[in-house]
This record gives C-alpha cells, sequence and structure tokens, in this order.
C-alpha cells in the first residue's frame, strides 16, 4: 500500500495528519530508545467517532495499526511499524466524569496517571497503582502494559484496580467491557484486555477504581550488611501478618546514585537498604510501626531509622522512584530489566547477577519491588562502545532466562512488547504460544493490531533456538532450524 | 481420597470427548451444582485429582490441585494465620478450589480485599483440544502474555478444565470486631457510601432485617479507634455471622423461590423492586426474593448499570445469567471457540452456545 494512496482516502482532519519525517521522529520510540523505527504515519484523531473510522479504514484496507499513549513504555510495545498507522490517543486527556459516591472515576485514555489522583484529592480520594512515570504516563497506556508501582502488594495491578473499559476492535466497533458494578456477566474481558499490549484492541475509555487516601502512612529506613539479610527481613515482615503499603529494596550501586542525585539521606556505606512503607490509620499504623521495628533490628540491621515527619518520609521515597534517572547518571546508558521471582530465591538470584555483571565487565544497580518480588537490575552501558549494546542484551536476556529458572517471570510490570519478545519462546511451550494466537485471532483475525509484539510467532521460536524444553524433548521439531 | 496427578489421563479423556464430540460434565464438589444452566455430558469429577502444591506463608501464595477441598486449604492457611481473602463461599463442605474459581463467587470481604478473579496469579488447565497449559505463575506480577488465568474465574469450565490455581493469600487480620445498628435499607446504603469514601478499616457490610452489619479488620488498637468513628452500634459478640452469610446459612436463604443476584454500582438507592432484599458488599451486591418476571427485573438492574443473575431455584424456566449485546457475546463465542473448538467443555453452563 503507497502511503499517498492511504491518505487520499482517510477522512481526517490535516492537522491530525503527520508525515513529514522532522513530524514523525518524535514518535521513532517509547521510553525504550534503543529500539527506533521510523513511523510510515501518525494519525492523532479528537473524537471517537475518528478512531473508529481510522481503524475500519485500515481493517478494510488490511493495514495495520500500532496504538500509543504517553510513550513511556519499557518494553517497546509502541514501536511503529515501517509499513502501518501509529494512532496516538494523546489528544484524548478529559475526565469525563468522577463518581465519589460510587468511588469511580472516568476517563479518557490520554489523561496522565497522577492527574487521576490529583483531579479526586479534594474529595479524600485517590488511584492507587503508581509505576514510577506518574507524572508522564497515560491510563490507557497503563491499562495496555497492567502497569504496577511501589504500592502492588498491598492494593494490587491495574487489573485490581479498573471497573470498565470501551474499546474499538480492529473493524471499528465500539465495545464496552466491564461495568461499574462490582463485576459484569460473561467471561471476564476486562482482565483479558489489561495487559494485552493493544494487540485486541484500542482503548479508548477507562472507568478506574478509586480509594480513601489512609488516615497516614510513615515509613521505616533499614540498612543491612547483605542483600540476603534484607531479604530475609522481608519474608519476616510479610509472615508476622503485616502487609506493608510499600516494601522496596535498593543495593549498593542504586543507593549512592540515589543519595548522589536527591540527597535522600540514605546511608552509602550499606550493602542494602529497604524502605517499608505501612499505612492506615494513625491507631494501626502506629502499632505496626513499632513491630516492624523490631523485626528489623532482630533481623539483622545495622540501622533502622523512621522518617521523623512527611518531609523526611517524601525524601525516602524521593530516592527510590529517581534511582532510574540516578543510576542514569553514572553511565551513558543503562538497560532496565522487569523480572519477578519468589523472593525465597533473592539471595541466588542477585549472587549469579552480580557474577555475571564481572563476566561481561557491565555494572548493575538492582532496585527491587521487595513486597512483590519484581526486580529491576538496571544494566550500565555506553551504546557508543561497538558491540555493547548487543552483550548487554544478551546479559539482559540470560538474567530474565534466570527468573523463569527460579520460577518466576520475564516481566512484572513493564510488558514484553519488542524487548522480550524471544523469552516468551523460553517462558512458555509452543501450545501455550498457540494458545495466545488463538486469542488473538477471536479478536483481530488478521493480525492488524500491534503485529509482532508480546507473542512471538512459532517460526520466530525456532529461529531463536532458545526454546521451552519440556521432557527433555525438542520443541519445534517440525520447523526448520536458522 | 489419595492425592494423586491426573492430568495425562485429563488430557487423553478430553481428547477422546473432542474426537468423538461427547461432551463433558465438569464438576468438583457439586455443591454449586444449581448454579448456572443445565449441561448434559459425561461427568468427570476434579476431586480425584487433589492436593496443595506449594505453600510458603512468607511467599503469600498457595498452589493446589483443582479438586482440593476448600476446606483442606483453608486450614493449612489457618495455622498460618493466613486466609483466602475473598472468602469463598463453601455451599457445601465438599467445595473444590476448581468449583470456587470457575464460578468466581466471592465473600462479604470482596468490595474490601478484592474478589476472586484478583487473588488468582496462575493456573493449569487442560483446553477444549485436550492440551495441558499453564499461564500466569506463582508470583504477585507476572505480565508475560495474555492474562488467560484471570479469564478462567467465573467462566464455569467452559474455556477450559483447571488442573491447578495458584492465588494470593492474605495475612488474617488479628483482631475483628463486627457491629450492629438499627436502620432501614436506604439510610444503611447512604452510611455505606459515606464510610467506605473513608480511610477505615471495614471488611465487610451487610444490611439485613432492618440491620446495618460491619466487620472491622485490623489490629486491636485500629478497630478499636475505627468502632468511635462508627458512630453508636451494638458489638455483635456471634462472629461466625459473616460466615452464614458468605454460605446461605442465614434463615433469609431459605426459601425454594428463585433467589437473584444483583450485582449494581454500591450507592444505587434501593430499586424499585417488589421483594425480599438482602444487601451485601457495601450496596453492591444485593440478594432479591421477587414475584416480578425476569424481564422487569433484569430491566430495572441494567437501567442502573448492573446485571442480574437467576442464583438459585431457576427450576429451568429463565435465562440465568444477564443477556450480553450482540457484538459482546460474538466475540464471547469465538472466545470459546479458541479454547475449546469442538465445544465439548461444560457447553451450555454460561450461555447457550458458549
Amino acid at each position: 500500500m503507497e502511503r499517498s494512496r492511504f491518505l487520499a482516502g482517510l477522512d481526517l482532519p490535516a492537522h491530525c495528519i503527520l508525515s513529514e519525517e522532522a513530524e514523525l521522529r518524535p514518535y521513532e520510540c517509547d521510553g525504550l530508545s534503543a529500539y527506533r523505527r521510523l513511523p510510515w504515519l501518525v494519525l492523532i484523531p479528537e473524537t471517537l467517532e475518528q478512531v473508529q473510522a481510522i481503524l475500519a479504514y485500515c481493517h478494510r484496507l488490511k493495514v495495520p495499526v500500532v496504538a500509543r499513549g504517553a510513550g513511556t513504555g519499557l518494553s517497546g510495545g509502541a514501536l511503529p511499524l515501517e509499513h502501518g498507522v501509529l494512532l496516538s490517543l494523546a489528544r484524548f486527556t478529559d475526565i469525563l466524569d468522577i463518581d465519589t459516591a460510587n468511588r469511580l472515576a472516568r476517563v479518557q485514555p490520554g489523561v496522565r496517571n497522577l492527574a487521576i489522583s490529583e483531579a479526586v484529592a479534594a474529595q479524600g480520594l485517590y488511584y492507587a497503582p503508581d509505576p514510577s512515570s506518574q507524572i508522564a504516563c497515560s491510563i490507557g497506556g497503563n491499562v495496555a502494559e497492567n502497569a504496577g508501582g511501589v504500592h502492588c502488594l498491598k492494593y494490587g495491578l491495574t487489573v485490581n484496580n479498573i471497573a470498565a473499559l470501551k474499546v474499538v476492535t480492529m473493524e471499528g466497533e465500539l465495545l464496552t467491557i466491564g461495568s461499574h458494578a462490582a463485576d459484569s456477566a460473561g467471561y471476564d474481558l476486562l482482565a483479558l484486555l489489561t495487559g494485552s499490549e493493544g494487540m485486541l484492541g484500542v482503548i479508548v475509555e477507562v472507568t478506574v477504581r478509586l480509594l480513601p487516601v489512609p488516615e497516614y502512612a510513615q515509613v521505616l529506613l533499614a540498612a543491612f550488611d547483605s542483600a540476603e539479610s534484607a531479604g530475609n527481613a522481608v519474608a519476616d515482615i510479610i509472615s508476622s501478618g503485616i502487609l506493608p503499603a510499600g516494601l522496596e529494596m535498593m543495593d549498593k550501586l542504586a543507593i549512592r546514585a540515589a543519595e548522589d542525585f536527591v540527597h535522600a539521606g540514605y546511608p552509602t556505606d550499606a550493602a542494602a537498604i529497604l524502605l517499608c512503607e505501612l499505612d492506615g490509620t494513625r491507631a494501626e499504623v502506629d502499632a505496626q510501626l513499632e513491630k516492624v521495628h523490631a523485626l528489623l533490628s532482630h533481623a539483622g540491621a545495622s540501622e533502622v531509622r523512621t522518617a521523623r515527619d512527611q518531609q523526611e518520609r517524601q525524601r525516602f521515597w524521593a530516592g527510590r522512584k529517581a534511582s532510574f534517572p540516578a543510576v542514569g547518571r553514572l553511565s551513558p546508558d543503562y538497560y532496565c530489566m522487569d523480572g519477578t521471582i519468589p523472593r525465597k530465591h533473592l539471595g541466588r538470584v542477585l549472587a549469579t547477577i552480580s557474577e555475571w555483571s564481572a563476566e561481561y565487565g557491565l555494572p548493575v544497580a538492582n532496585v527491587f519491588h521487595a513486597g512483590d518480588g519484581n526486580l529491576h537490575p538496571l544494566i550500565l552501558y555506553d551504546a557508543n562502545q561497538p558491540g555493547e549494546l548487543e552483550r548487554t542484551e544478551e546479559f539482559g536476556g540470560r538474567i530474565l532466562e534466570l527468573c523463569i529458572e527460579a520460577g518466576g517471570t520475564i516481566t512484572g510490570e513493564h510488558g514484553v512488547g519488542m524487548e522480550k519478545i524471544d523469552q516468551m519462546c523460553t517462558q512458555f511451550n509452543r501450545a501455550e504460544l498457540e494458545q495466545f494466537h488463538a486469542v488473538k485471532r477471536a479478536f483481530d483475525p488478521d493480525g492488524l493490531l500491534n503485529p509482532g509484539k508480546a507473542i512471538p510467532t512459532l517460526a520466530r521460536c525456532a529461529e531463536f533456538g532458545h526454546m521451552h524444553v519440556h521432557g527433555g524433548a525438542l520443541p519445534f521439531p517440525e520447523l526448520e532450524r536458522f | 481420597m489419595p492425592e494423586q496427578d491426573l492430568t495425562d489421563a485429563w488430557c487423553a479423556r478430553i481428547q477422546e470427548a473432542a474426537a468423538t464430540h461427547r461432551p463433558l460434565y465438569i464438576h468438583g464438589g457439586n455443591s454449586k451444582a444449581f448454579y448456572g444452566r443445565p449441561v448434559t455430558g459425561d461427568a468427570l469429577d476434579t476431586r480425584e485429582h487433589s492436593g496443595i502444591l506449594d505453600y510458603e506463608p512468607s511467599e503469600l501464595v498457595i498452589r493446589a490441585r483443582s479438586g482440593t477441598a476448600l476446606s483442606e486449604i483453608e486450614q493449612r492457611l489457618e495455622r498460618h494465620r493466613q486466609m483466602l481473602a475473598f472468602e469463598p463461599p463453601h455451599f457445601s463442605p465438599h467445595s473444590t478450589l476448581g468449583g470456587a474459581i470457575a464460578s468466581g463467587l466471592s465473600g462479604p470481604r470482596r468490595p474490601f480485599a478484592g474478589a476472586a478473579r484478583d487473588m488468582v496469579l496462575g493456573v493449569g488447565l487442560i483446553n477444549g483440544k485436550g492440551e495441558a497449559l499453564h499461564f500466569g505463575g506463582q508470583v504477585m506480577k507476572n505480565v508475560a502474555g495474555y492474562d488467560l488465568s484471570r479469564l478462567m474465574a467465573g467462566a464455569l469450565g467452559t474455556l477450559g478444565l483447571l488442573t491447578d490455581v495458584a492465588l494470593k493469600v492474605l495475612p488474617r487480620p488479628e483482631t475483628e470486631y463486627t457491629l450492629k445498628q438499627v436502620c432501614s435499607q436506604q439510610e444503611a446504603l447512604l452510611r455505606c457510601a459515606e464510610w467506605t469514601a473513608k480511610p477505615l478499616p471495614l471488611s465487610a457490610a451487610c444490611w439485613h432485617d432492618e440491620h446495618l452489619y460491619l466487620r472491622l479488620s485490623g489490629t486491636e488498637a485500629g478497630v478499636r479507634y475505627a468502632q468511635h468513628q462508627l458512630g453508636d452500634s451494638l458489638l455483635e459478640q456471634d462472629s461466625s455471622w459473616w460466615q452464614r452469610l458468605r454460605d446461605q446459612q442465614l434463615d433469609f436463604f431459605r426459601r425454594d423461590e428463585p433467589l437473584w443476584r444483583l450485582s449494581v454500582p454500591p450507592a444505587t438507592p434501593p430499586l424499585a423492586i417488589t421483594g425480599d432484599w438482602l444487601i451485601d458488599w457495601g450496596g453492591g451486591q444485593r440478594w432479591l426474593y421477587s414475584k416480578e418476571n425476569a424481564a422487569t427485573i433484569r430491566q430495572v438492574t441494567g437501567s442502573v448499570g448492573g446485571q442480574a443473575t437467576l442464583f438459585r431455584n431457576a427450576q429451568g424456566k429463565e435465562d440465568v445469567f444477564q443477556p450480553l449485546p450482540g457484538p459482546l457475546f460474538s466475540l464471547q463465542q469465538r472466545l470459546k471457540q479458541a479454547f475449546d473448538p469442538e465445544g465439548i467443555l461444560n457447553p451450555g453452563r454460561l450461555y447457550a452456545g458458549l
């Protein structure tokens, strides 16, 4: 399909169409800048009807479509296509309705995550999932990726905090999924659509659930001489019956980087620190603080500090929330991984990563959502050094396979996108991947929505060669090897 | 029953059923046999496939075979002061884990702690082609591939035969108080809307027989503090009241007439349908015995953005679940096809044609 022919038949105002190279350039990547591709065409519709018309038109002409929100995704899920439309939802930025009685907010997909909490703050409510990028990332993308954050252990992921979606199918049909009630009749398509990475439909409206802002929150900072004893302290806290609102771990390199960057007051000589946030009523939090303080000391913490006031609490968190950019200052480039492991394997996994780090000559800083086992190793590299990106990707791939081997997963909250598509061949076997493809066909039989992302083809897995080996049998025996 | 793994045998059985187009009626303890539309098929009893596979209290995860009795799982959790926070109903002592997830039903704690689907971290299942598959895992966060494990919650076994399920579990609260206040249904709904918008440690809110029952959960100090916020109340000593509500053992539920379950936005004012009401989930789940016809009940419920299920005693006359709009139903049919091309897994239990 020629672009000029496509444009000739497209009924969309000129200011909603970008086709010059200079205009297209900013859309060549999302938050994972290691993957770039100049889009064929960027469309930025302003109305729901335009979104439906664009999709119906693309469906008729069999032109593929990639939906894009704020472009902060970290797995290349919004990487454009050489011959396809990049559909930006950036102009859908209205908060449509706030229903305080039912604690719901109905918003357009381009509304920023943090803007929702800001809009309902006066009512004493907030939207719980808080990815680090929450000042910039949009809710449509949060749903497409099932975004998490630092409060997932207690408050869940995006999937646990939304009530309904409006979705446009590839045919251009508008569907309402879920409802403002607790549940809906039929299959739980709300769960299926959440985290489907733009492969099943385009999200055009989201109803999120709101929670009352806790009366009081307080944070403890504990320093440890080893990551392992910090890991044991986490297990002690959870086993004691306390469910912290946030439970984060940082290793030495991450502590130092964050301290240099935001002066959070972290102990820079510690091998690991834990941040443990408790929230609830004042009476509840005070009772738990005492208990957690004792548990941390008993677990061998060299120092336990309770934030003296809300300013210090904010500062403790500022260090954690800024840890990615802080690590970014240490090196020309960094590569952020996103594996999840059962917490009990933390010590072993960190030790192995550290061995490999020496082997590859690439430093690694570790930031860990310790409460829910989600590990973010940040590999430091320099893309200008020939071969260094390739070595970084290989190292990263090995870390993900280590997470699978430990009983975890290749992605906790960033999504598969383009980045981890090969590791999907390790995590899932042929029949499982085929089941994913069958589900995809139920929504999008022609495979026009975000093709090539999230779920690898069987041929790609055969080529990759790192396939799921089940019971000693070589997978995909019928496929050619390359 | 001895613990055993029947996955391979079940794969063979489903492959045979697919080849011969003989539908299967999948069931666990049959405690929810009344729920959903009738299925004609060869019975497959999941209870022969049982046993807890993994449980480490510090990970807050339990994984067990689908035929494992819910009571066995809960006893095991109780030893470590943990619980299934969605409080699955036990309509008989034989309720199984597989049945709890396949039905997707949740108890009184649901609006405060999450539903069955929220606790599902991963499943093993056998699709209609007889392939044993695993989706999700045993970790809290996992976004690799489509979320096909949560999709199983509430699918009533029509998409796959569950072989094992990993669930998030939560610590059992240190203390629980039940408060009881005299008030009308209308007043109860107003109070629930007000209090659920405040940061109080509520864990259940039910109106029944001109009384609002509230459960508070947390530390002793936290619960005492919250008790003062909620105004004049009587302290209900009978802590098993919530369990009887969950399992429909209260006198309210002892009738042979059709029992409706209405799921509506919680702050919806009392609905204009004549009948006997019990309001749970702070207003979100409403149980109703009514002589009104199904179309009226569905129309009124739909008009406030909710859905009505003919939960018990349907007597085969009516559709059990709220009818779906055409395009949404076609999509669900295509999804059924994607898992069960021959239509042999509990066909028709949810809707005719699924």
